[in-house]
């Protein structure tokens, strides 16, 4: 039980970044590698959050109620979270629109067929 | 308390996580991650992040999944 | 063969990663920088919302740099999908049933205004711009899937977008004419807790709120364009 406690995060967030690199170098259809890729994603941003996170602390925003700083968690993590999320997304999305032109020029989202007909 | 939730929560994350893996239809591999992403969502709350947990859930479980859902429509749907 | 060759790999690299991770306690934090932050930003920006104050004002240049990144995926993704010749012909859309299409004209409204809360309070509550601006964007994305024909004009996209990235370079430029460096904070503090407080962090929030719904509405649309 305290080993459980003490990594329960960290074996999520593993867990997620080896699922999803397992899944971008052993499938063959081009979208599941995306999917793949969205995963992987995911499980890094899970490991920063755990990694910032101190013991009874609470969220890093000042209210009428919560007045100080002194036990709050480390908000610099957060912020790089953040902005790792938009470029997640942007990324995403620009992989899926040249995966749709790749479908329309080739009639296939096989990776191995679209790797043998070179010009 | 805390840890039973958590325990619970990482587990049904991973088995979504390996039902993306293993689907052959592709909605439905999408929709698996997308609860992935949900699940991520309500786990940065508990480790007391909730403006990640804002932008996880608008961005990562709806947009994503609208994108995905649009380009699996201009293309094919099943795996071969 | 292949699947073999990738679950050797996965197996070296989970044994370095596990014997790593053991050494990363959890639940204790040694950082100085974050120290630094919680306790001066308070009187330094005037922010309650420590993140929100750490992504605009003391790492301004990274939020600038993802913005730029944010900018370059939807120019691609319009030029990538750009060379079809645009449809001129009339096509017939088959209109949503009664009920769908009022809860779509009820709806949209609402949401919109939900979003711009939440990137308009950015500085006091959990929120800020790229979440308001990810809410505004499935705002639209409702009004494409329920009411169909109704399109926004692409022109005022494009205007509402590029006005957003300008106010945000020209804030951090203003900065810099008075001579204290980029994205300097010149306006004045103002009380703790109201909404008119901490200097310039709600009008570039508001700025940048705009321009992701923007940007995210349109890679919305070049995607349903090309679908039909």
């Amino acid at each position: 039980m305290n080993f459980l406690s003490q990594y329960i995060y960290y074996i999520g967030a593993f867990g997620l970044f080896f699922i999803g690199l397992y899944i971008m170098l052993t499938k063959k259809n081009l979208i599941k590698v995306i999917i793949g890729l969205d995963i992987l994603d995911t499980g890094v941003f899970l490991f920063l959050i755990a990694i910032g996170y101190t013991s009874g602390g609470t969220a890093p925003i000042f209210s009428k109620s919560v007045t100080e700083t002194g036990k709050m968690v480390d908000p610099v993590p957060q912020a790089l979270v953040l902005t790792g999320i938009v470029i997640g997304v942007s990324v995403l999305a620009l992989a899926l629109a040249l995966a749709i032109r790749l479908y329309g020029h080739y009639g296939t989202l096989n990776l191995r067929k679209i790797k043998e007909q070179r010009w | 308390m805390n840890v039973i939730i958590a325990t619970v929560l990482v587990l049904v994350m991973l088995v979504a996580a390996i039902a993306a893996l293993i689907f052959k239809d592709l909605l439905n591999a999408v929709i698996a991650s997308s609860v992935v992403s949900l699940i991520a969502a309500v786990i940065f709350y508990l480790l007391q992040a909730p403006d990640v947990a804002m932008a996880e859930a608008a961005i990562g479980a709806a947009l994503v999944t609208a994108i995905f859902i649009i380009a699996i429509r201009r293309t094919k749907r099943f795996e071969e | 063969m292949r699947r073999i060759i990738a679950i050797a790999l996965l197996a070296i690299i989970v044994m370095g990663i596990s014997l790593a991770v053991r050494e990363i306690p959890f639940g204790k934090t040694d950082t100085k920088v974050g120290e630094y932050y919680l306790n001066e930003g308070r009187e330094e920006t005037g922010a309650a919302n420590i993140v929100t104050s750490v992504v605009v004002n003391y790492r301004g240049f990274d939020t600038l740099g993802e913005i730029a990144v944010l900018f370059t995926a939807a120019i691609g993704l319009g030029a990538v999908f750009g060379s079809r010749k645009k449809r001129k012909v009339a096509e017939e859309v088959e209109k949503s049933s009664l009920i769908v299409y009022t809860g779509c004209r009820f709806l949209f409204p609402v949401i919109l205004l939900v979003g711009a809360y939440i990137f308009i309070y950015g500085h006091l509550t959990p929120g800020g711009g790229f979440q308001g601006g990810a809410v505004v964007a499935s705002a639209f994305l409702l009004m494409y899937l329920t009411c169909r024909g109704k399109r926004v004009r692409d022109k005022s996209n494009k205007v509402v977008e590029s006005l957003g990235g300008l106010i945000f370079v020209g804030m951090g430029l203003v900065g810099l004419v008075i001579g204290k460096g980029f994205l300097f904070n010149f306006l004045p503090k103002g009380e703790f807790l109201t909404l008119f407080s901490a200097g310039i962090i709600p009008i570039i929030y508001i700025a940048i709120g705009f321009k992701v719904g923007a940007e995210l509405a349109g890679v919305l649309d070049n995607l349903i364009e090309e679908s039909k």
